[in-house]
């Protein structure tokens, strides 16, 4: 058995007084695809974050692909890792945004090559070159040098996947992908999203889309108010679930 | 006020319905005020031509004078070093505004208080008069040996002390302007940014200052104007620039009105290149924030007096086409 990609143990977040992660313990596999689901304010975004570390947990251990998130243990003690090391952690995960985050002064080519020739130190024209590959394989290379602002918007969606890939990264996290969309165009995001986990990504999605889940996952996370409630295969989880909340929670989302 | 809509195509079934040519309506108001308006501007403009009093060709005679011009570099050089020690020492006290360092941030907020809080004459004042305070300046290590010892009153002339006063007082003002235009920028650009492993400094010079133009470069714009007037206070410390060099030579000559109409006109015409040099960085930095073309300033003038004889395509070129109706306004 491989080392988990991303472990979470007893995982626990607080904003001020409201404790919105309150003991997470989940863990996913290399090339699996994990969906959080639940309702809003569950918590399921703030987990996600916490795992590239743009939120710091409380109390608890996470770790990425072996490696603990934010910190480093010498014996007993917890040291907080300098800014420049968790940088370098999280350019090894790919994060995609329910509002996209593209940067706007730059075109579809600049968003994606930012990073590559930024963080990782590549040579303009290679990144040029790869991210013209990238462009191909989300379906908008007749937009190479346009700004974000005149791409629909699950354009601008496959434009920010294609820029999280362009890192290289060996864990993507989807936080709501499809939230902000109109629905006709949340088909092409998800087709995006379902070919990268056949080529085998290890993916972590906040999803509303049942669908995609039953489809893709191979664990179904179910969240209700900073706690996991049930999780397993989406057959189970999705048909019949065990759980009260779970069912009532289906219920409202399949109603419409 | 019926005209007979001529141009109008008649609109048949298999024809789908050409372009509306209707006539615009008219407004009385308008032209009335218009009327008024004109006559107003024809008797000024007669009076300031004809009165002797102005002296028109005394104004014309000291326009291009070396004096005169040389008090204008003066003022241009004050002018662009109080800017640029003004926005680099903006940028610094903005982001130790924002640090989490309750010291840096405390720092900060003390200088901005201060340094809005006095009048920048008495400020102007105080950096010419600073011999009094301290007639020579040290470096070396602090509370230890000296390697460098400065006389204060040769180091610190009436131009550096100009300098220093207005460009240390526009840093305050300016670390204003730009804190706006950070905190404007979207959060989620930073989330972005963090994300894709880039670190908080480069994150700020890459992603988040460059958006942040868009906010500070309007209120520069009017800083550095602004900026190029508040040099004239130097005339207090003797230094001549613009107006203190018109000043001396009325002083001799009592052609008073005359060089201050000289002076006026220097103001008005680098305040003039200033507003258009603002329109062209605006448009540099605006790239992607808007769907609509960006216009060069000579486009946007004829687009705003002939709209319905200029299309512009999407690119931002204006074609002449006799009849166009799309305005820049209109393309997606």
């Amino acid at each position: 058995m491989s080392e988990p990609m991303v472990k979470a143990e007893r995982v626990r977040k607080r904003f001020g007084r409201l404790e919105v992660l309150k003991g997470i313990s989940l863990e996913v596999e290399p090339k699996e695809v994990t969906c959080l689901l639940g309702p809003s304010g569950s918590g399921k975004t703030t987990f996600l974050r916490c795992i590239n570390h743009l939120e710091e947990i409380n109390a608890g251990r996470l770790w990425v692909d072996g490696e603990l998130v934010g910190y480093r243990q010498v014996g007993n003690k917890l040291h907080e890792l300098h800014e420049s090391d968790v940088a370098r952690k999280r350019a090894e995960i790919g994060m995609v945004f329910q509002r996209f985050n593209l940067f706007p002064h730059m075109t579809a080519i600049e968003n994606i090559i930012e990073a590559p020739v930024q963080v990782k130190g590549v040579r303009r024209r290679d990144a040029i070159d790869s991210a013209r590959q990238l462009l191909k394989r989300v379906g908008l290379e007749d937009k190479t040098d346009e700004y974000p602002s005149r791409l629909s918007g699950g354009q601008q969606q496959r434009l920010a996947i294609a820029r999280a890939l362009a890192m290289d990264p060996k864990l993507m996290l989807f936080d709501e992908p499809t939230s902000a969309l109109d629905p006709e165009l949340v088909k092409e995001v998800l087709d995006v999203m379902r070919a990268l986990a056949r080529e085998g990504m290890t993916m972590i999605v906040v999803t509303h889309e049942l669908g995609f889940a039953r489809d893709v996952a191979d664990t179904v996370v179910f969240m209700d108010e900073g706690a996991i409630v049930e999780q397993g295969k989406p057959a189970v989880v999705l048909e019949s679930p065990r759980e009260e909340r779970t069912k009532r929670f289906l219920g409202l989302v399949q109603e419409h | 006020m019926t005209d007979p809509v001529s141009a109008t195509p008649e609109i048949t079934e298999t024809e789908p319905p050409g372009e509306i040519e209707a006539v615009p309506v008219r407004h009385l108001g308008r032209w009335i005020s218009a009327a008024v308006i004109f006559v107003f501007i024809v008797a000024l403009a007669r009076s300031v031509a004809t009165n002797p009093r102005f002296q028109w060709d005394v104004v014309g005679h000291y326009l291009f004078t070396g004096p005169i011009l040389r008090g204008l570099v003066t003022t241009l050089e004050l002018t662009a070093l109080a800017m640029a020690i003004g926005i680099v020492l903006g940028i610094v006290l903005a982001l130790m505004r924002l640090s989490r360092s309750l010291l840096l941030s405390s720092v900060s907020w003390i200088y901005i208080w201060l340094l809005r809080g006095t009048p920048v004459l008495v400020q102007l004042l105080f950096w010419n008069f600073i011999a009094a305070l301290y007639p020579s300046i040290d470096l070396g290590i602090p509370f230890g040996p000296s390697f460098v010892h400065l006389d204060a009153n040769s180091l610190i002339t009436p131009f550096v002390a100009a300098t220093l006063a207005l460009g240390l007082n526009e840093g305050a003002y300016m670390s204003e302007i730009i804190r706006a235009g950070i905190i404007s920028v979207d959060e989620g650009q930073t989330d972005a940014a963090q994300a894709l492993g880039m670190t908080r400094l480069k994150t700020m010079r890459r992603i988040v200052l460059p958006q942040a133009m868009r906010v500070i470069i309007p209120p520069t714009g009017n800083e550095t104007i602004s900026m190029l007037k508040t040099t004239s206070l130097v005339a207090f410390i003797a230094l001549t620039d613009l107006l203190y060099s018109a000043q001396l030579i009325y002083a001799r000559t009592y052609e008073t009105i005359p060089l201050l109409i000289v002076a006026s006109i220097w103001y008005l015409a680098v305040t003039s290149v200033l507003s258009i040099s603002q329109y062209y960085i605006e448009r540099y930095f605006g790239r992607g924030a808007t769907r609509e073309a960006s216009l060069t300033l000579f486009q946007r003038i004829r687009l705003g007096i002939w709209p319905r004889h200029v299309d512009v395509t999407e690119e931002g070129q204006i074609l002449d086409q006799a009849g166009a109706r799309r305005s820049g306004g209109e393309h997606r």
